[in-house]
């Protein structure tokens, strides 16, 4: 018997904690060997990383002005119709998705969108929409469409399964119908958590629009490349200072609305 | 009779007609601010390009297929440093993203007017830039290879794992902190005995969240430079060597299903 207390461990059994430990350490000493930093390389970057962290400190909005413009227009419509548009497709997707309402057959057809959709991030399917659609906003809107289907759809569909069934029981016990029953027993229930989503998607889809650009795809991303490319940090510190910005009204404002409705 | 009716209706209506009003003037200005976001967002469009889209798509899918299998052996080693930028990039985001933490829950900040502020814009800026942004930068700063990677990784990670750890930290059960500073401890032992205890597992669970999220993430930091899997992608996809782009695809989807599959199972066997 210890007479002295000791704190219980995280990992409760000695033989997977001791084995969880040293392969950890086995990995971590493999992963440092493999990593070679180039020190004489990051110290010349230094210079341009001081020159990165003066841009911050006086970020050059005016010479670049027309392109941030042009950019930042993009992000953001592109920003607000996908959004929609991925909401308008992914309600009757979540629906389907949802295994307490949708029969078997449009369940697993629904599911596989879903998986599909989530399985690669935005930047690949941007690629390849950029090959389909060629360059521009349009197929930036359709990655952005295509990647809001696969979150909300997922969301809105856990949303329905976990809805409290008395209430959709109690709409179909007045004889109502599959749609009356999804209407007035269900849709009350999830509307403020899907408009919730939906806001929280918004700024998720325009901090990926500030992504996509890189590939081609239209928006900020695009202007923010090239100004990394033509090393003017002042003005590459001016597009992220907006972008910064945007996302924290947007933050702070969908924070505000979902507060209010849930 | 007239005015019973007309304050009550003789079917239901869920709401009252200035709500319904209402939602609908919402819905008209959504829809209005939908059409003029379309119309600005295509007024470059080139229509030409977009109704040959599905000629494109079969022309790519005819292109992609079969896979160029003997191109596998040589994505081994950026699979491994794919691996290695997540891994390691979360580690580090861990390690700076604590103290962080600490400093910006109201319970634990030292102030809560001016050093929680500073915490709170330090976490909001590093998620506001996505993780191929952060890359963009540290290429250009420490120059292309993992290294800028990991970097990345970490200056992403540190804003999503400290905002996460933070919230769990403000829903503590301040009772056994109150308990344990009854004993007489001081501010380091109350957080060692008290609130580590209790953040311990959430802690756990959000760095093994974040480290799957990662991993999905350094897949693609090549594509500007960052060395891994989107290094040979960009690789390939200069060369339109479709062949070899499937196989990339290919494996990224498996690395990322195994990742997600193991984050699950960790989750699940700690919290």
């Amino acid at each position: 018997m210890p007479t002295v207390w000791r704190r219980p461990p995280l990992i409760t059994n000695p033989r997977l904690r001791w084995a969880v430990y040293l392969g950890s350490l086995t990995y971590l000493v493999l992963a440092f060997a493999s990593v070679d930093v180039n020190w004489m390389r990051v110290y010349e970057g230094l210079d341009r990383g001081l020159r990165f962290v003066k841009g911050f400190l006086v970020p050059d909005f005016v010479s670049r002005w027309g392109d941030i413009a042009q950019g930042m227009q993009e992000s953001l419509t592109m920003t607000v119709t996908s959004t929609v548009v991925g909401i308008l497709i992914s309600v009757p997707i979540g629906i389907g998705a949802a295994r307490n309402i949708a029969p078997l057959p449009i369940y697993l057809v629904c599911r596989g969108i879903i998986a599909l959709s989530r399985s690669f991030q935005e930047i690949i399917i941007a690629i390849l929409f950029v090959a389909m659609f060629g360059f521009g906003p349009f197929a930036g809107f359709l990655t952005l469409s295509f990647a809001t289907i696969g979150f909300l759809a997922k969301l809105l569909a856990e949303d329905i399964e976990d809805i409290d069934e008395a209430q959709a029981e109690a709409v179909r016990a007045t004889g109502a119908g599959w749609w009356q029953v999804v209407n007035y027993g269900i849709q009350p229930q999830v509307m403020p958590r899907l408009i919730g989503l939906s806001l929280y998607r918004l700024d998720i889809n325009f901090r990926e629009s500030s992504v996509i650009g890189i590939v081609g795809a239209g928006g900020i991303g695009a202007t923010l490349n090239t100004a990394m490319d033509r090393y003017e940090y002042d003005s590459a510190a001016a597009i992220l200072i907006i972008i910064i910005v945007i996302v924290m009204i947007a933050e702070y404002g969908s924070s505000i609305i979902r507060g209010r409705i849930q | 009779m007239a005015e019973t009716s007309r304050s009550f209706p003789e079917s239901w209506r869920k709401r009252t007609p200035r709500a319904e009003l209402l939602i609908w003037v919402g819905w008209f200005a959504l829809v209005a601010l939908f059409t003029f976001c379309w119309q600005v967002m295509t007024q470059d469009t080139i229509w030409a390009f977009v109704t040959d889209a599905p000629t494109q798509a079969a022309d790519i899918g005819s292109r992609m297929i079969p896979p160029r299998w003997s191109y596998l052996p040589a994505l081994m080693e950026p699979l491994w440093d794919t691996i290695n930028m997540a891994t390691l990039g979360t580690l580090l985001a861990v390690i700076m993203a604590v103290p962080v933490a600490f400093l910006a829950a109201r319970n634990t900040t030292p102030s809560v007017r001016f050093i929680r502020p500073l915490a709170l814009l330090v976490i909001v800026s590093s998620r506001s830039i996505n993780a191929l942004i952060w890359a963009l930068l540290l290429v250009a700063i420490i120059g292309p290879g993992v290294s800028a990677g990991i970097v990345a990784i970490a200056l992403r990670s540190v804003g999503f794992v400290a905002k996460l750890l933070y919230e769990a930290i403000e829903e503590i059960d301040q009772n056994q902190v109150e308990a344990v500073a009854a004993t007489g401890a001081s501010t380091a032992q109350v957080i060692d005995y008290a609130i580590v205890p209790q953040v311990l597992p959430a802690f756990a669970g959000i760095c093994v969240f974040r480290w799957d999220i990662n991993i999905r993430e350094s897949a693609v930091l090549g594509l500007v430079g960052a060395g891994g899997l989107g290094l040979k992608l960009q690789d390939s996809l200069n060369v339109l060597a479709w062949p070899q782009v499937t196989v990339i695809f290919i494996l990224i989807l498996l690395t990322v299903l195994i990742s997600e599959w193991v984050s699950a199972r960790v989750r699940h066997a700690i919290i």
